[in-house]
């Protein structure tokens, strides 16, 4: 057997280097995300939680980045929807379910912030806020760090197309081309900011913007697992080699409202969410690993008998967990006394 | 011990930083090459390399994230601001993050990051090369606020801010950077951030105030006392987390309090003073207390007469000094 016939007969993802093994655990994630969401909307309407923001419809490329990054080493800045992102690197769901339930154990912040404002020292998920796009100058910074270190690792920051209006994303961008710095952006294109559509926020491409700081943009089908895997993986080589940042856009479709105090048909039709539904990157990996013939229908219904019970386990732990004691609200303003930066 | 300018403090201060520690580095517009716009930086790249005396594309937002940034991750960078003025693209990096960063993850992530950051006028700089923008900081917790009236604090402080594990920002005074000098010693040393300090042992009158109006005090100090009248100064040095003991202590001297600041009255560090002291010793005041600030204006004017008008001096100190010891 020639090389030549041994590439035609590798399917897609072999081509990219990734095991048969490799995909069906990025498949497993974007399934856990999805059903954990659609958990979280449960619960909420439920009344057990308060609120959720929802990531649904954006697992696929969120999955996808994180499997091309070195999970190991590599920084990651997500923002509150990359529920798929943070499973894929390591967070559990039961920690997630902590979070949502605001419990004193939630290791993203004891309980203190709005679910989906991830952080974790040990999983080098770097603490976020609310207010937008304020972590892209800080992936900028680690990127820095890791340059003026000469540390292998990359910083990987996400936001919203909504997101790459504000000032942080043009001054982070702007920053990282000029020093050349190993940080990818990933804009996570998914056509809403909360109501505004797209064409009230962008004139152009935000792919584009790269340009004018230096550095490669990519648009990519953020439903295309393969592709997103593909494009990240080179803008980690390039990161790497010191050649700079790299700006990918992946295109993707809001299929929740925006969180569980938004009405989303306030602002569009059933039909065009439905229309995007059709589209639905989760449902079109499965279908590959199908036509793969390394994925079956058994196989999905013990997945989602598997996670449905994991999902019910984390929830069963968080509801019961304590909450943080009242008076825990006024610790960790400062560091205690005798701490230094050492 | 070598007598050194305000300016050559704050430079040397960094120096010895770096030197002591490779994580610590400067950057910001103009620091590198240039030295910084006043020479505050001036030589640093030179003796540190381009890495460590950054020069940064002119966007402070992007300033104080990239610190922020690197600092989360063990790095221990000094923000300069060219002028406080110019520093309020920044303030959503510095209040929405660097300041909740440990809070907000229950201790799990510290922000251990420098802002320094010029302020004060009386040189001519206009509305926006003149302003004192302490009270937009103060009160967020999870920041720490440093304003050194002399050399010898300006290098234990900046020292002592590098050394701090969560966000200091040092707002060092303009004015200040060639009009004063002093004795500063060529060890290594800091000035702990937390503690106000007395300047001047005193027992008619009790002037509480921190930056440059604390050299007219000193000077007004010292004509009142050919007068009869004692003046107990207290420099905050830190204006947030504010000594609370000392200001109550320095209060309970005399029994009369003045407080002065350039930055304007409302809502100032000011207010905060004498409403720590009303609410614990209101009755042990022999006056009410009173404030001497900058005038409740947006920002400083440039034309000389405008900015005489403005500024605070000894003259206006004394008389204000005067009129409580005679309450």
């Amino acid at each position: 057997m020639n090389s030549e016939t041994s590439v035609q007969q590798q399917s897609k993802h072999e081509m990219l280097g990734l095991s048969h093994q490799q995909v069906i655990d990025m498949y497993k994630y974007m399934r856990m995300a999805r059903m954990y969401d659609e958990r979280c909307l449960v619960l909420q309407r439920a009344g057990k939680i308060n609120f959720h923001v929802s990531g649904i419809g954006q697992e696929a490329a969120q999955v996808a980045a994180a499997f091309a990054l070195d999970r190991e080493k590599d920084y990651f800045l997500p923002y509150y929807r990359d529920y798929g992102f943070v499973l894929a690197v390591g967070m559990t769901l039961r920690e997630l379910m902590l979070s949502l339930f605001a419990k004193a154990e939630d290791p993203n912040s004891g309980g203190r912030q709005m679910p989906g404002h991830f952080g974790s020292k040990r999983l080098r998920i770097v603490t976020g806020s609310s207010p937008v796009t304020t972590q892209v100058p800080h992936a900028v910074g680690i990127a820095l760090a890791a340059k003026m270190k000469k540390k292998d690792h990359v910083s990987f920051v996400t936001f919203g197309e909504g997101s790459s209006n504000q000032g942080d994303f043009h001054e982070g961008c702007n920053f990282a081309g000029v020093h050349k710095l190993p940080v990818i952006f990933m804009c996570e294109n998914n056509q809403y900011a909360i109501s505004v559509p797209v064409h009230k926020q962008l004139a152009g491409k935000v792919s584009d913007r790269a340009l004018g700081y230096g550095f490669p943009g990519i648009q990519v089908d953020g439903n295309d697992v393969l592709e997103v895997y593909r494009v990240m993986k080179k803008a980690r080589e390039r990161a790497i080699a010191g050649e700079g940042p790299t700006l990918i856009e992946a295109m993707m479709y809001r299929l929740s409202p925006h969180s569980t105090s938004d009405n989303d048909l306030a602002y569009r039709t059933k039909e065009e969410v439905d229309e995007n539904w059709k589209k639905d990157g989760v449902v079109q990996f499965q279908k590959y690993l199908m036509a793969c013939g390394i994925w079956s229908e058994e196989q999905e219904v013990e997945l989602v008998a598997s996670i449905a019970k994991q999902i019910k386990e984390a929830t069963e732990y968080a509801d019961q967990a304590p909450f943080p004691k009242p008076e825990d609200t006024l610790l960790h303003v400062y560091a205690e006394d005798g701490e230094v930066n050492a | 011990m070598p007598v050194i300018e305000y300016i050559d403090a704050i430079r040397l201060a960094m120096r010895e930083e770096m030197e002591r520690d490779e994580d610590v580095f400067v950057l910001g517009e103009d620091v590198g090459t240039k030295g910084g716009v006043f020479t505050t930086t001036k030589g640093l790249m030179e003796q540190f390399g381009e890495a460590r005396a950054l020069d940064t594309p002119l966007a402070e937002s992007a300033i104080a994230g990239v610190a922020i940034g690197a600092a989360m991750v063990g790095l221990k960078p000094i923000a300069e601001m060219q002028y406080s003025d110019f520093m309020f693209p920044a303030t959503n990096q510095i209040i929405s993050e660097a300041a909740k960063i440990r809070y907000r993850s229950n201790n799990d992530w510290t922000c251990p990051v420098v802002i320094r950051a010029p302020i004060g006028g009386g040189i001519f700089g206009g509305l926006y090369h003149s302003q004192c923008p302490e009270s937009v900081f103060l009160g967020t917790p999870g920041l720490k606020i440093v304003a050194p009236y002399s050399a010898y604090d300006a290098k234990g402080l900046l020292k002592a801010a590098v050394r701090d594990p969560d966000p200091v920002i040092f707002f060092e005074n303009k004015k200040c950077y060639k009009l004063i000098t002093g004795d500063v010693p060529a060890d290594d040393y800091v000035v702990p951030i937390g503690k106000a300090n007395v300047l001047r042992e005193g027992t008619d009158i009790t002037v509480i105030s921190y930056s440059l109006p604390l050299h007219f005090a000193m000077q007004a100090a010292e004509e009142l006392a050919k007068e009869g009248i004692s003046a107990h100064i207290l420099d905050l040095r830190t204006i947030q987390p504010l000594d609370k003991e000392a200001i109550l202590e320095a209060a309970r001297k005399t029994g009369k309090v003045l407080i002065i600041h350039e930055d304007n009255k409302t809502g100032g560090v000011g207010a905060e003073v004498s409403a720590i002291i009303a609410e614990e010793m209101l009755f042990e005041l022999d006056a009410p207390i009173m404030r001497l600030c900058g005038p409740d204006v947006p920002a400083m004017p440039i034309s000389p007469p405008m900015e005489r008008f403005f500024m605070l001096n000894k003259d206006k100190v004394q008389e204000a000094m005067r009129k409580l010891a005679l309450f």
